[in-house]
């Protein structure tokens, strides 16, 4: 019974979004569905009517979301609504998927990052990625933090790089636990420890914004507490943004929180308003967990 | 010719026996039972149950296997037996009836009558004529294989029909078929398992042995150490010129020139064709142009061989005379050349798999962090794709250097200690094909080098996969 009434609505999203309260950005100059003020002041980040096609099929439809400095922004939703599509579009791994096709603007500080001129391994650089399983390379922790300086040239020499990986090590909260086994593989970490490699390995480039892909969702409740800590000390840095599937980690994490819903952007807000008092009645049976 | 008459007339008869209870028809009879077996089982467990048929330990057809396994196994392993000593039973029965002036022969000779007899009882030209004496032996000898035979049948069927019975007798709702069908099939895999491993020793064995025996008439010393091969050795006392040398340093430089020159040729384009179709190409070209590589390997090495020799050695011969070069018309270099095209596909198919097992994840972890595709697959694929890069590039130089055609006619077979590619030299496969065709006594120094250069080679390749072994476990990047 509780599953029937969202089903309905599911069938027109379109629909919904006529009867629910006017946004109260009225005024945009470009074309958006979305409830509630999908635009920031100063943004790192911009994206505009991004749509992602895997071959036929439409997996984001006319999604525009600005990303701002130092804010965790987190993106949640029922599987399969496009929020890590979406995530994969800001640094551009989804060119790693022969069918994926992305329209739209997506900018970085202004530059379009979709544009010929733009190198996608500088965009890399600045926009770093954490996924959903850790995924230490088969080499030493200090190897694997090293790689990224190492392939961009940070380091001119040992010293600095030496210098570079216990600096990220120690924002990543890993130092104290690896200083001993630098020289081990990373691989033999606990899972929760290689995430935190990831993370320093991330942070070892020095990028801009770090996209988080279900970060935790491989990890125990200790090792997850560890991580949205660090999240929150990273915010001082850089840009994060969140895919995730606990509600409770995106209202403890994250600034604002934009809801997706089957390519659609529902919803974006403050995430003390939406998770308080939602607009949108799809974002609302699922925060109250009707579904998803 | 009344003698072949009346030993044809032996072998009608003997065949009336031998026809009815054949090998091959045994085991035709073996099959029908073990078929009839299985479905006997599986309807006796159904039986058994009635209509409680889910209180069965087991599913009905595990029953079935039951019964057909104890029909099947005990009988094989008795014809086996059977077959195995059958022969020696029944030679040492004639030879105990031989009259007393035969035992007393030397045992070459009373083996030459006892083949004599043999061949007369199947129809085979006889050395002599057969004295009455011998014609009761050939008949005492067919008259034993009979018998024997007849007595296999009886008790080969015995032996079936009684396991299959106390198979099916065990037949019970609380009878844990399904378990005991699994130990027999795992003891199977095991008996399987080890097969290999014991035809490896038995060879290993069997070459050490000759090998020893030549080591009696050429010091080890001078076989490992010595740099000049020339096996003729005098027949006669008085022939001149051919004291035989058997130094094997000139084989194993010319292998070790040949296999060097085809890995050369074989790694880098193997490995970058691995790494473009793993990593690049599309998954529409991969599927077409992978099967079209492995064909390589399908070619016949003969048809190599005289690609090398007809083809490339002349190409290179001209080449070499436009640059000023003495090129020999059977060089290592187009031998190596060839070979090398031979082994690409064993470093690049088994490269290639390996490159895909590599996991997507660290991929993407390398090219979030902003790597270039060349740095991702240096850095991250290839060192966790090296044990099984090495073991084809092992495979590649192992079947370098046991290949023989393409070497026979294209390095030719010149023991040239160099290490100029562009001349003739030989390889230890060639020498031991040439040192073993055509007529040989058995027992020269000559033929037997062969089985110790076989040995060499043996432990030369095993040693390689050991270093191999080694090097890959010190260097590996374990991803999982």
């Amino acid at each position: 019974m509780l599953n029937q009434k969202p089903a309905v609505r599911l069938e027109n999203p379109a629909k919904t979004n006529d009867v629910s309260p006017p946004s109260p950005v009225q005024n945009r100059e470009f074309d958006s569905k979305t409830v509630g003020c999908v635009t920031v002041d100063k943004p790192i980040m911009t994206t505009r009517n991004v749509d992602v096609y895997y071959g036929g099929k439409q997996a984001i439809i006319n999604v525009s979301i600005d990303i701002a400095y130092n804010e965790v922004l987190s993106m949640i939703g029922p599987s399969g609504c496009g929020k890590s599509t979406f995530l994969r579009c800001l640094n551009r791994m989804n060119d790693t998927i022969e069918s994926a096709h992305v329209t739209g603007k997506i900018e970085l500080e202004g530059h379009d990052i979709y544009d010929k001129k733009t190198d996608v391994v500088t965009l890399r650089a600045r926009v770093g990625m954490v996924f959903q399983k850790p995924n230490p390379f088969p080499k030493s922790v200090y190897e694997n933090v090293a790689y990224g300086p190492r392939i961009h040239g940070l380091a001119r020499n040992h010293t600095e790089l030496d210098e570079i990986v216990q600096t990220s090590l120690l924002r990543a909260g890993l130092w104290d636990e690896v200083k001993d086994r630098l020289s081990q593989p990373g691989t033999g970490l606990s899972g929760g420890q290689q995430q935190r490699l990831c993370i320093a390995r991330c942070i070892a480039v020095n990028p801009d914004v770090i996209l988080m892909d279900e970060p935790c969702s491989a990890l125990d409740p200790i090792a997850t507490a560890r991580i949205e800590e660090l999240m929150d000390e990273l915010r001082q840095n850089y840009s994060i943004v969140i895919v995730t599937h606990s509600m409770q980690q995106a209202a403890r994490v994250s600034q604002r929180t934009a809801y997706f819903h089957l390519g659609d952007l529902i919803e974006v807000g403050e995430t003390s308003n939406i998770f308080t008092n939602p607009q949108d009645k799809l974002t609302e049976d699922y925060l109250t967990g009707r579904f998803g | 010719m009344i003698i072949r008459g009346h030993g044809r007339l032996q072998i009608s008869r003997f065949h009336q026996y031998y026809s009815i209870v054949s090998t091959p028809l045994l085991i035709a009879v073996l099959l029908l039972l073990t078929a009839a077996a299985f479905e006997l089982g599986r309807r006796r467990a159904l039986q058994v149950a009635g209509s409680e048929f889910r209180t069965l330990h087991s599913l009905p057809r595990y029953y079935g296997s039951f019964t057909a396994l104890w029909c099947a196994l005990p009988a094989m392993l008795l014809l086996g037996t059977w077959l195995a000593f059958e022969d020696k039973i029944i030679t040492s029965l004639v030879v105990a009836d031989l009259p007393a002036t035969y035992q007393a022969l030397s045992e070459s000779k009373l083996n030459l009558i006892i083949n004599d007899l043999r061949n007369q009882l199947s129809g085979n030209v006889v050395s002599q004529e057969l004295n009455p004496a011998m014609q009761a032996a050939v008949d005492h000898y067919g008259s034993l294989r009979a018998t024997s035979n007849a007595a296999l049948a009886v008790v080969f069927l015995s032996v079936a029909m009684l396991g299959m019975g106390m198979a099916w007798r065990k037949i019970a709702p609380n009878f844990w078929a399904r378990n005991r069908v699994e130990a027999i099939i795992k003891l199977l895999l095991i008996i399987c398992s080890t097969l290999a491993i014991f035809t490896t020793i038995g060879i290993v064995l069997s070459v050490l042995f000759e090998s020893i025996r030549f080591f009696q008439a050429v010091p080890i010393f001078d076989f490992l150490f010595g740099l000049e091969w020339s096996p003729q050795t005098a027949i006669r006392e008085d022939q001149v010129g051919s004291s035989g040398a058997f130094g094997a340093v000139p084989l194993f430089a010319g292998t070790l020139l040949i296999s060097v020159i085809a890995m050369l040729v074989a790694a880098p384009i193997g490995l970058t064709s691995a790494i473009y179709l793993s990593e690049y190409s599309h998954p529409r070209f991969r599927a077409i142009a992978k099967p079209l590589l492995e064909i390589l390997a399908g070619i016949p090495t003969v048809v190599y061989g005289f690609f090398a020799a007809l083809t490339v050695a002349p190409l290179l011969r001209d080449m070499g005379t436009n640059f000023g070069l003495d090129v020999s018309s059977e060089s290592a270099l187009a031998a190596g050349l060839v070979m090398g095209i031979m082994i690409i596909p064993f470093v690049s198919s088994i490269s290639d798999d390996v490159i895909n097992a590599v996991p997507q994840s660290l991929r993407d972890g390398s090219l979030a962090l902003g790597s270039t595709r060349s740095e991702m697959i240096r850095k991250v694929v290839l060192p966790a794709a090296l044990p099984g890069i090495v073991s084809g590039m092992l495979l590649a130089i192992s079947r370098a250097i046991g290949e023989t055609m393409i070497v026979v006619m294209a390095a030719g077979l010149a023991a040239n200690l160099t290490v100029n590619p562009l001349e003739a030299v030989t390889t230890v496969t060639v020498q031991i094909v040439t040192l073993l065709v055509g007529d040989q006594e058995f027992d020269s120094p000559k033929t037997l080098a062969a089985f110790a250069l076989g040995l060499m080679l043996f432990l030369v390749t095993l040693a390689l996969n050991v270093v191999a072994l080694y090097v890959v476990r010190k260097y590996r990047e374990q991803y999982e």
